[in-house]
């Protein structure tokens, strides 16, 4: 298979206006006439159905939930990147494409990522028009804050719920348009397949929770917005409900999975405490503008307080080893995320990590709180520590923050060229679900950019690209052999789940599972654990079609039946994970190799061997897949170490 | 620090819309008090799928406070006996050994059950759709910081905005009314010079689709901001009949 990205012609920051120049538009009576199906309603959903909406097609839109605004884009905490350059430090459109792509290893198209940066301005205006409440300084225009990787303030925020704020502004232009009768919203319905006809995708399969009927859907377009895929690991930040099950209904039509071992490794989250352990909850990086970073200096020193005989305050500065400010001192507790993860990580494979797992690391506030006061912490934090207290019962303003690394976000996903569409014609993938802008590390507050930047302004111009040449297509009654055939093949597996009566919960099988990913595909992989990770996932998927044990029936609401079906692909995504790990003989970004590292322990590309995209295609049930290159140029910036001291 | 705990569950059981529901009771026994509420109803949810029976309807999803997806009536409170939480952040250490813990979904007119615990609360999504936003279109919108909006307005037009539509509010209340509901959104866009041009038409707006839909009145009994897991405030609610009968009057 030949990948043809489309990326247009011209120089970089000239290509998406050449690109908007050239495109081909569909006229307002057409749009009337032409069905658009978007799955999902996060920030890139959300904001996509909305777009489409008010430009006057005909939407669909679907969500698991049961309303658009529990996506969960929702939980997204610290902020969003733009290049306004508002506070005058030496940011611009050039220097966040730069710093994007630099976080992302130099494992991101560049086209994409300038694109990016450039609309990432129009987002905030944006946003501002809907009525985001951004934070302000007392003069009234907007505040900023600084994130991992950059050394500018590009980060706009609201509270520690921007996320919140930001969905609820697509939520709100969503439900406008679901007023105005151009979007069809479909709350707590699951699409449980893509429907192909002709080799283009032409509509969707869904299964409603409530009633447990299915339905079909046509479409003249099929967009994805359904997030990442880290609940592969059960335990990761995302919501429960978040899964990868709409992007492996893509794979098995033939779309390309692409960089499923892209997977990040997010190092401030709530160290895990316990086998009941639901999910593990991530406190903002915003948190690492002030907090510091640090285990005791001393073995002896972490000995005593993992045994409870020491209280980190106990411990004088100097014998506190601020790990990041001592290796990377340009960028000090401001690194990319990838690197503060393995920083941990190496910290308490040593000896020194705290708590009593000894896999915690300190994040201290109390020369914050010295220099600015609490009252100023309190503002910038308060909600983020009143969250860490009712969780740990601890009072992060008096005793430093316990904090591990955990799965947060998959820069992974299915394959899209320039235009955001997959290798199958009319289905499109936006946000966290394509693998597009953030290479193989997604730098902090770039999710809800990139997010809002498909769903805004990129999908509404690339898709009329595709429909023009629609406008004399039809509209399927659903009544057509593709549709009814899918329909009895999603119907047959769910029959089969339920079948298989044995004498295990899904949650006791997706925990199997998971535990296998964090030990062999976590963190650190290495060759032998990954050749390892594939026998063991291989294992789980016979017991998970064995010995799954479901109860109820197919009638009605059965949340037992919704996870075992979204477990089946999860499955699926980890046995890619850990194929795509081990092929992958290099370390970038959020993949780290054991193999492949400097003497200092940073990660070690092979740039000769592996500037490129491994895009996977679907062979068939229990066959391996195949492996697909886009070769990665660069044109613009030269590819080096990465380096943050 | 950590302990196990023993206690008893009356839960609600529902099949559906339809069925008249009952309490069952179910022992549960070593729940660890660092879980969460919602880690306590999984492990019942583990027992009960080991015994071949069927687990517990309920809401959730992000477990960390933001989504307000999970909801629950736990000992006679929405989102339990702990304050400025969703249930999802209520923790086991909140409850003694051998105590009994009565769980119900949300009861209101406006939130028919779906089944066990779940309730629809899609009329909080329709509400919003008859005028809770800013008739903005994507593109051509002035620049961010065109217009300077003062921060304490700012500030308070964002407490207003933390409201993550649990449905709390509803189901405290006494007549069943979602006035704190969509007094935050009227006031978040109000206060907002980006809001305020359509804030007549969208104060009157939500308002007749919340009487249309069944919710009660408000009597300023107060309990709404009591068990607003996010502090939501019923000055809310004034500036809403403000600007309700400044509308009204206008007309």
């Amino acid at each position: 298979m030949k990948l043809d990205s489309k990326i247009p012609e011209g120089p970089l920051a000239q290509k998406w206006e050449n690109y908007k120049a050239s495109q081909k538009l569909v006229n307002p009576a057409n749009k009337r006439n032409l069905d658009i199906i978007v799955v999902g309603t996060g920030l890139a959903g959300a904001s996509a159905a909305a777009s489409f909406g008010e430009m006057g097609f005909k939407v669909k839109n679907f969500t698991i939930q049961d309303s658009p605004r529990r996506a969960h884009s929702i939980a997204a905490q610290g902020g969003i990147n733009a290049a306004k350059n508002y506070p005058n430090d030496g940011d611009s459109i050039y220097r966040l494409f730069y710093d994007t792509v630099k976080g992302g290893d130099y494992r991101a198209r560049e086209a994409n990522v300038y694109r990016l940066a450039s609309v990432s301005n129009d987002i905030i205006d944006q946003c501002v028009a809907q009525g985001v409440p951004f934070a302000r300084e007392y003069g009234g225009l907007l505040d900023n804050r600084s994130f991992g990787g950059a050394q500018v303030s590009r980060t706009f925020y609201a509270k520690g719920q921007t996320g919140q704020q930001l969905l609820i502004g697509a939520y709100q232009a969503l439900m406008r348009q679901v007023n105005a009768g151009t979007v069809e919203m479909h709350t707590r319905t699951e699409i449980v397949d893509i429907v192909m006809v002709d080799g283009k995708a032409r509509g969707v399969i869904a299964r409603d929770l409530v009633t447990g009927e299915f339905s079909r859907h046509f479409g003249h377009a099929v967009v994805l917005a359904t997030g990442g895929y880290g609940n592969t690991f059960f335990l990761s930040t995302n919501a429960m409900g978040s899964n990868g099950s709409a992007a492996i209904k893509a794979f098995e039509k033939g779309a390309l999975f692409a960089n499923p071992c892209y997977a990040q490794i997010h190092p401030t989250c709530i160290p895990v405490h316990g086998e009941f352990q639901s999910k593990l909850t991530l406190m903002s990086e915003s948190l690492r503008n002030d907090g510091r970073i640090w285990v005791p200096k001393k073995k002896e020193d972490a000995e005593a307080i993992r045994a409870g005989k020491m209280k980190p305050t106990d411990i004088k500065d100097e014998d506190r080893d601020y790990y990041l400010e001592r290796r990377y001192p340009a960028f000090g507790n401001l690194v990319p995320r990838d690197v503060a993860s393995r920083a941990a990580k190496e910290r308490c494979d040593a000896g020194y990590g705290v708590g009593s797992t000894g896999l915690a690391v300190y994040l201290d506030f109390k020369s914050a709180i010295e220099r600015l006061g609490e009252d100023t912490i309190r503002a910038r934090y308060g909600n983020l520590f009143q969250m860490y207290e009712k969780i740990v019962d601890d009072n992060p303003y008096a005793t430093p923050m316990m904090i591990y690394p955990a799965i947060h976000y998959t820069m992974g996903g299915i394959w899209v060229d320039y235009e955001l569409q997959t290798t199958v014609p009319g289905l499109f993938a936006a946000g966290e679900a394509n693998f597009s802008d953030h290479g193989a590390n997604r730098l902090g507050a770039s999710a809800l950019m990139q997010g809002l930047a498909d769903g805004y302004f990129v999908l509404p111009y690339t898709i009329q690209n595709y429909l023009a040449d629609d406008i004399r297509t039809p509209r399927m009654t659903g009544e057509e052999k593709e549709f009814v055939e899918a329909e009895k093949a999603a119907k047959d597996k769910f029959t089969k789940l339920l079948n298989i009566k044995g004498n295990r919960s899904v949650d006791s099988i997706h925990k199997e599972l998971g535990l296998v990913m964090w030990d062999f595909v976590g963190m650190a992989r290495n060759k032998k654990g990954l050749e390892e990770a594939i026998e063991k996932i291989a294992a789980i998927k016979k017991e998970f079609w064995t010995n799954v044990k479901i109860p109820g029936s197919d009638k009605g609401m059965n949340v037992e039946l919704e996870k075992a079906s979204r477990l089946a692909d999860f499955i699926t995504i980890g046995d890619l994970m850990a194929r795509d790990a081990l092929h992958r003989e290099e370390s970038c970004g959020g993949h780290f190799r054991e193999e492949y590292q400097t003497e200092e322990g940073e990660a070690q590309r092979q740039d000769d061997k592996f500037t490129y995209a491994g895009c996977w295609e679907y062979q068939g049930e229990d066959k391996a897949p195949i492996m697909h290159k886009e070769d990665l140029k660069f044109e613009v910036v030269k590819v080096a170490q990465r380096n943050y001291k | 620090m950590e302990n196990n705990i023993n206690l008893t569950l009356k839960v609600w059981r529902q099949n559906g819309p339809q069925d008249k529901g009952r309490f069952e009771t179910y022992k549960l026994e070593g729940v660890s008090t660092e879980s969460s509420f919602l880690e306590m109803m999984d492990v019942l949810n583990e027992q009960l799928i080991g015994e071949g029976k069927e687990p517990v309807a309920f809401d959730h999803d992000c477990r960390e406070g933001i989504c307000g997806m999970c909801s629950l009536y736990i000992n006679g409170r929405p989102h339990g006996p702990d304050d400025d939480v969703t249930t999802c952040q209520l923790h086991m250490r909140k409850f003694k050994n051998g105590e009994t813990i009565t769980i119900e979904p949300w009861r209101s007119a406006g939130f028919p059950v779906i089944k066990d615990l779940i309730v629809n609360r899609s009329a909080f999504d329709q509400i919003i759709a008859a005028g809770g936003y800013t008739s903005v279109s994507t593109g051509g919108v002035p620049d961010a910081n065109a217009i300077p909006i003062p921060k304490p307005d700012a500030d308070e037009a964002m407490d207003a905005a933390s409201c993550i539509g649990c449905g709390a509010c509803v189901a405290t209340c006494k007549n069943g009314s979602a006035m704190l509901f969509v007094s935050a959104k009227v006031s978040h866009l109000a206060l907002l010079p980006q809001g305020k041009v359509e804030a007549a038409r969208r104060a009157k707006a939500m308002v007749s689709k919340m009487d249309e839909l069944g919710f009660g009145n408000c009597t300023n009994t107060g309990a709404c901001e009591v068990e607003c897991p996010k502090g939501v405030s019923i000055s809310n609610i004034a500036r809403l009949n403000r600007e309700y009968l400044k509308a009204k009057l206008a007309d």
